[in-house]
Parts: C-alpha cells; structure tokens; sequence
C-alpha cells in the first residue's frame, strides 16, 4: 500500500488501522510519517539514536490510540503532530503534558462525514498557505514549532532582536489568517 | 456556565500548541481550556499549524528494520489506558484533579496570611504552580511580577481594578502590572496561579516572609 494521491486521505488509512488493525494501511502512514516525526525530534534538539526510538514509539501510540482518532476535529497530520510534540515534552524535556478533559457532550459515535472532509480541507489550504509564505516567514513558525524554544533562544539562534521576531511572527500568522480567508 | 470573559492570549494558546512551556502554565492552559471552547478551538488551530510545519518539514530516513521494530512494540506494549473518570460538578476539571490527586477537598492548604492560603503544585521547568483561597471580601496582597504570572478563578470571583474574573476567567500579569485582587463577597474564591519568576510583594513584612513561604 503506497500514500494516497490525495493527502487528505491519510484519514481513510488511519480509519482502516482503527477498525481493522490493518498493518498495510500501518506500514503507509509509518512510511510517510515517521521520518518527518524523526525529523522533528531532531531539530528539537535530539540524537538520532533517541529520535529514532521516539518516532517508533509516537507511531505505536498511534496503532494503540486509533479507537481516539475523529476525523472530525483533527486531521491526521495534526494527531500526529500532537503526539510527536507530547512525546518530546516527555522524554527530552522530562516534563508531563497535562491534557484538557474531554468535552462534556463527549466525541460523537458518528461523525458527519462532510464534517470531516471540510476539516481535511481546511488543513490542506493551511499547509498550502504556510508554503506560501516568504521564506523567512515560514522559517520563523517552523521554529516556534520546531525547536525547544522560546523566542529568546530564537533571537540567539539568528541573532535577530526579540521585538523583531515576535512582530515578524505576528506577521506570519497575519498573511496565514489572509490566505486563509 | 457562566460566561467565561477574559481568555488567554493568542501568543500563550500558540506557545502551549507547540509544547514549549513550563509545565505549571501547561496545567493552567489544560485547566482554563477544559471550560472554555473559545480557547480549545483556538488551540485546535494552532494544533492544526503544527501538523502542517511537520507535514512540510524535513524528513530524516529512519532505521532499515524500524517497520519491523516498531511492530514489535505494538505487540509488546499494554493495549491503552483507561479513560479519566468523569466527576459531575467537580471544583477542579481533570487535569489539576491529576495534579492535586483529586477535587477542591484533597487540596492541602498551608496559611499564608491574612485569611489567605495556598497550596504549592509540583511542576517541572522553572515555573511555580499553586492554589489560592482567598475568603470572601478579602484582598490578596498587593504584589508586582518580575515575570508573567496566570491566575484562573476555579470558584467565586475577585475584582481587579475595573474587571471582574469569575470560574473560567484568566488573568494575565506581567511585569509592568501592579495589580490587587479582592475576592468578592459570597463563597471563598479558589484560583490556580502559574508564574514564571517569584513575585515581588510590597509589605516588608512579606517581604521576609517570602522565601519561608515559597511563593
């Protein structure tokens, strides 16, 4: 089973793995994903040695938690991104990451599908917005996400002033906001 | 519910969305975003931006057998955890429920002066964690930050200044912000405080006091 032509159908192969414990659609997702987590963990500061551990254990969390995935509040990129992030948070920065309590009326058994196909959408325009974006710009969100940093440590790292980037971010998400509209 | 007035920041919601915080403010934003949908919808989003930077960032090949490993795992690791248990009318919504070890009536509290106690969470990252009960009609005193400090109104309600902050409601403080809460007559106020530097309170006396205490 190779990536869907279509990105937004990463959810399909999630959906497959929930209800099925398929471990074709399992082998697609961790062969599109679990560089970029790996990645991601590195560029937070990581060995590789550690990233590699970490990245196999985010996509066993994601065979373990699939019964939690709905399509209908989050895509797949960013459950992923969620688990990635609450990994790092665990095992680099030795904190635990309190998570909010469920919405009282509580995850609906079944979803509307067009819910989800405009929430897949949504993600899509987002991810073709932030490739958009001045090179600068992109670079900025990608390390407020990215790193283990505060913008403190990304002045340091590009020796720009703090009120620089935290105006330039604002600007980032600005023309994220626009491209969005 | 109330409605809930005063939310967090945007640049905050962004910060917790990336995981770059200290945990005591990841335990306030987990608590405030547990009652308020404004700020969860917000987070989603920023959430949603954080899937996109890894979508489009940049891969690192991973380990020739790391499919096989990775099944491996699967296979030997516990199924899942168990769901939180739902309380009905808790003071506390469940993550600070985690943190104290359970509702408003687990909460250890020490004196702090003047009517007012507080109890000390246990958070890493540099940044303190502690509950507050103020009794009706009291005011906390009067402090200035070095840092940014958050307080969450759990139950009851205090006035600052011209706002009012009831169950749900954020206050944010920073350095240049000299403010005086008072609780609002009626039932003791309980509010959760993150802050990233110790404050700095005016009277001498807790001036002393203040590194006996730990506030």
């Amino acid at each position: 089973m190779t990536a869907p032509k279509d990105p937004a159908d990463w959810t399909a192969y999630v959906i497959r793995i929930r209800d099925h414990r398929d471990r074709a659609a399992f082998a697609a997702v961790f062969a599109h994903f679990a560089p970029r987590v790996k990645g991601f963990l590195m560029g937070s500061g990581a060995s590789e040695s550690l990233a590699e551990e970490c990245a196999q254990e985010v996509m066993a969390t994601l065979w373990h938690k699939a019964h939690l995935f709905d399509p209908k509040r989050a895509a797949v990129s960013t459950w992923i991104y969620t688990i990635a992030r609450n990994k790092r948070i665990d095992a680099i920065r030795k904190q635990r990451r309190p998570e909010p309590e469920d919405l009282p009326w509580g995850p609906e058994a079944d979803p509307a599908p067009e819910d989800a196909i405009a929430l897949q959408q949504e993600t899509e325009r987002l991810k073709t917005a932030l490739d958009t974006l001045p090179e600068t710009q992109r670079a900025l969100i990608q390390s407020a996400y990215f790193g283990d940093q505060t913008h403190t440590q990304i002045a340091l790292d590009t020796g720009l002033p703090l009120g620089t980037i935290k105006s330039r971010l604002r600007l980032a998400l600005e023309r994220l906001r626009h491209a969005m509209q | 519910m109330t409605k809930i007035e005063h939310h967090l920041s945007e640049q905050m919601l962004m910060a917790h969305a990336a995981g770059t915080l200290p945990e005591a403010f990841d335990v306030l934003i987990a608590t405030h975003i547990s009652l308020c949908d404004t700020c969860r919808v917000l987070l989603e989003t920023y959430e949603t931006l954080g899937g996109a930077v890894l979508d489009a960032g940049e891969e690192c090949a991973m380990g020739s057998d790391a499919l096989t490993a990775t099944l491996a795992r699967i296979e030997a690791a516990p199924a899942d955890v168990p769901a939180r248990p739902r309380i009905r009318d808790a003071v506390f919504p469940a993550p600070l429920r985690d943190y104290v070890g359970g509702d408003a009536d687990a909460v250890r509290w020490r004196p702090l002066g003047g009517g007012v106690r507080q109890a000390r969470l246990k958070t890493a990252g540099g940044a303190t964690l502690r509950l507050l009960n103020i009794p009706a009609g009291t005011a906390v005193p009067d402090h200035g930050h070095r840092g940014t400090e958050l307080t969450l109104v759990l139950q009851g309600a205090f006035r600052d200044a011209d706002d009012r902050f009831a169950r749900g409601d954020v206050e944010t403080a920073n350095a240049d912000l000299h403010h005086h809460p008072v609780a609002e007559a009626g039932v003791d106020c309980i509010c959760l405080a993150a802050t990233d530097a110790p404050l700095k309170f005016d009277g001498l006396i807790q001036r002393i006091a203040q590194p006996f205490l730990g506030i």
